[in-house]
């Protein structure tokens, strides 16, 4: 683990109005990486991604988000203006989503937004621009660079077109990447090797990566850290080998409940929900008010 | 109770021809539970869609207690005895019938009678509160409206349960719920499924035999018990055991397109 703080998120605070009254969809986040793959694992519900998405003040301007701090390589990004955030967007912190089908432009060519995502950071002629754009290609390995340039994303297969958003997201060269369920529309051997590709590049790039998942089995084999999210709250905050000795309930109800080709067919344990979960002293008390926060 | 010899199916003609399922065969036993494995595109699902008789194009022959079933022409009976559930709930119910609706419909198509007891009944077996009776889709969860879609596959009485992917739309501790009433139910009715998935343990959960499938054809036929004990013979079906164990960087060098 790297001790050089990238970001650190203090306090975080995300509700929803609604006419049923305030839904909470945060509350009192707090975090802090370095150089380090980190994963936020929770069920559908939880604030992972509303996490991940304030983060770059990507919410709906309806979303009221309290924070004391959210501190980049020792900038504020809640102080900053909504032109100085784009300066942030993509060239300091990017985002992969969750399904290239709905995130790439299907008017235009794959290259062509890749290439974009370059341009529009630094200023460099065009055949420059679409040298690194195919340099970045075959750094995601795609084979053929040249050809996957001309496609238009629904030529393209869903591992593919993953490979290509993470193509747009690093061609800018970000010191941190927030990937939101990369990998979950894919088959089981892609998802990997599109997760190989990840941690290659951010090893290579000395980079800092938040991957949000809902597969707790997946995040802590390729993390280093692990935080379990539930009801917009931290559980806790665990090292991603130390995962499977976990003795939060919510960790230990969520290991139990996953099927497993080892086990036999006897009835699986079903998660029992804790409303004291939800206590704000009660995951303090659970991992003795010290968590291995970094 | 359920034979499939030589399933054959081809979608369009010419440059796109795609021929999706090749010679696919397989037998179910009663009251087994039968599970087909593959990733997306490998057919499993088509397989499914043949047997209900979603799809009417394919050559073969399909058997259901040593009975032929016709492609398009089948009695009304057999739609009673074979059921499906699909993947994804949030489709797969109307959304501006109420629950009772959506369960009384089948009833009165096969016109059993005695709707009002047989929808109480049914709620009752995969464990929803009556008040969610007269609600609408929407104001269910995930788990929930699989569990209406169960009901209503359960409502009929059939022998035989078509599981199209039941929980990968669902978060995993409710798919344990669903996965734990899956099995009650086969117990307690002496269910046949046949259970599609991507997700190897799931299936290796749910199913003495596994059959892995690949771009349209069968792999490999294995038992749970070669699955756990990690020896299956096909290098695509290690390949796929391997990645569904969790990230190893070094292992992801050595994977291949089968």
């Amino acid at each position: 683990m790297n001790t050089e703080n990238l970001l650190t998120v203090t306090n975080l605070n995300i509700t929803f109005p609604s006419p049923k009254g305030d839904v909470s969809a945060a509350c009192g986040v707090s975090f802090s990486l370095g150089k380090e793959k980190i994963g936020i694992v929770g069920e559908s519900g939880s604030g992972k991604s509303v996490t991940g998405r304030a983060i770059l003040r990507l919410l709906p301007p309806y979303a009221q988000v309290v924070c004391d701090e959210i501190r980049f390589k020792g900038e504020d990004l809640l102080t900053l203006s909504e032109k100085e955030m784009r300066r942030i967007r993509g060239k300091e912190i990017s985002m992969v989503m969750q399904d290239p089908k709905y995130s790439l432009n299907p008017v235009r060519t794959v290259g062509h937004q890749i290439m974009e995502a370059y341009t529009i950071h630094r200023r460099v002629s065009q055949k420059e621009a679409k040298e690194k754009t195919l340099e970045m290609l075959a750094a995601v390995q795609i084979r053929n660079p040249k050809q996957v340039y001309n496609l238009y994303p629904h030529e393209v297969s869903g591992g593919m077109g993953q490979r290509i958003m993470i193509a747009m997201m690093l061609i800018p060269e970000p010191s941190l990447l927030i990937a939101d369920e990369p990998t979950s529309a894919l088959d089981v051997t892609v998802q990997l090797q599109v997760l190989a590709i990840l941690d290659d590049l951010v090893t290579t790039r000395g980079m800092g990566l938040i991957l949000i998942s809902h597969d707790l089995e997946l995040v802590a084999s390729f993390c280093d850290r692990v935080i379990i999210m539930y009801g917009g709250r931290i559980m806790e905050t665990i090292n991603a080998a130390d995962l499977h000795d976990s003795t939060h309930p919510y960790t230990r109800g969520l290991l139990n409940c996953l099927p497993k080709i080892e086990g036999g067919s006897t009835r699986l344990p079903v998660l029992k929900r804790d409303a004291s979960w939800l206590d704000a002293h009660y995951n303090q008390h659970i991992t003795g008010g010290s968590d291995a926060s970094g | 109770m359920l034979l499939v010899d030589k399933l054959n199916i081809i979608f369009g003609h010419g440059k796109a021809k795609n021929h999706a399922l090749k010679d696919v065969s397989f037998s179910v036993k009663k009251g087994e539970s039968f599970g087909l494995v593959g990733e997306s595109g490998s057919g499993k699902s088509t397989v499914l869609n043949c047997i209900a008789g979603l799809l009417q194009n394919w050559t073969g022959l399909i058997e259901v207690d040593g009975k032929t079933v016709h492609r398009r022409k089948r009695p009304i009976e057999f739609y009673r005895r074979v059921q499906m559930v699909f993947q994804d709930p949030y489709g797969s119910l109307h959304p501006r019938h109420t629950i009772d609706k959506t369960l009384k419909e089948p009833v009165a198509i096969h016109r059993l009678g005695n709707g009002n007891d047989r929808v109480a009944q049914v709620l009752k077996e995969v464990g929803l509160d009556p008040k969610f009776r007269f609600r609408f889709p929407h104001q269910l969860s995930g788990g929930q409206r699989q569990r209406v879609a169960i009901a209503r596959a359960l409502i009929l009485e059939p022998e035989v349960l078509l599981l199209d992917e039941p929980t990968s739309a669902l978060d995993v501790s409710i798919q344990a719920e669903v996965l734990n009433l899956l099995q009650d139910i086969r117990e307690q009715r002496n269910l046949t499924y046949i259970l599609v998935s991507h997700n190897l343990a799931v299936v290796s959960h749910m199913c003495e035999n596994v059959t892995v499938m690949n771009r349209g054809q069968i792999v490999e036929k294995i038992t749970k018990q070669q699955l756990q004990q990690d020896t299956p013979q096909n290098q695509y079906t290690r390949q796929l055991l391997l990645a569904s164990r969790g990230y190893d960087r070094q292992a992801i060098d050595q994977f291949k397109e089968y």
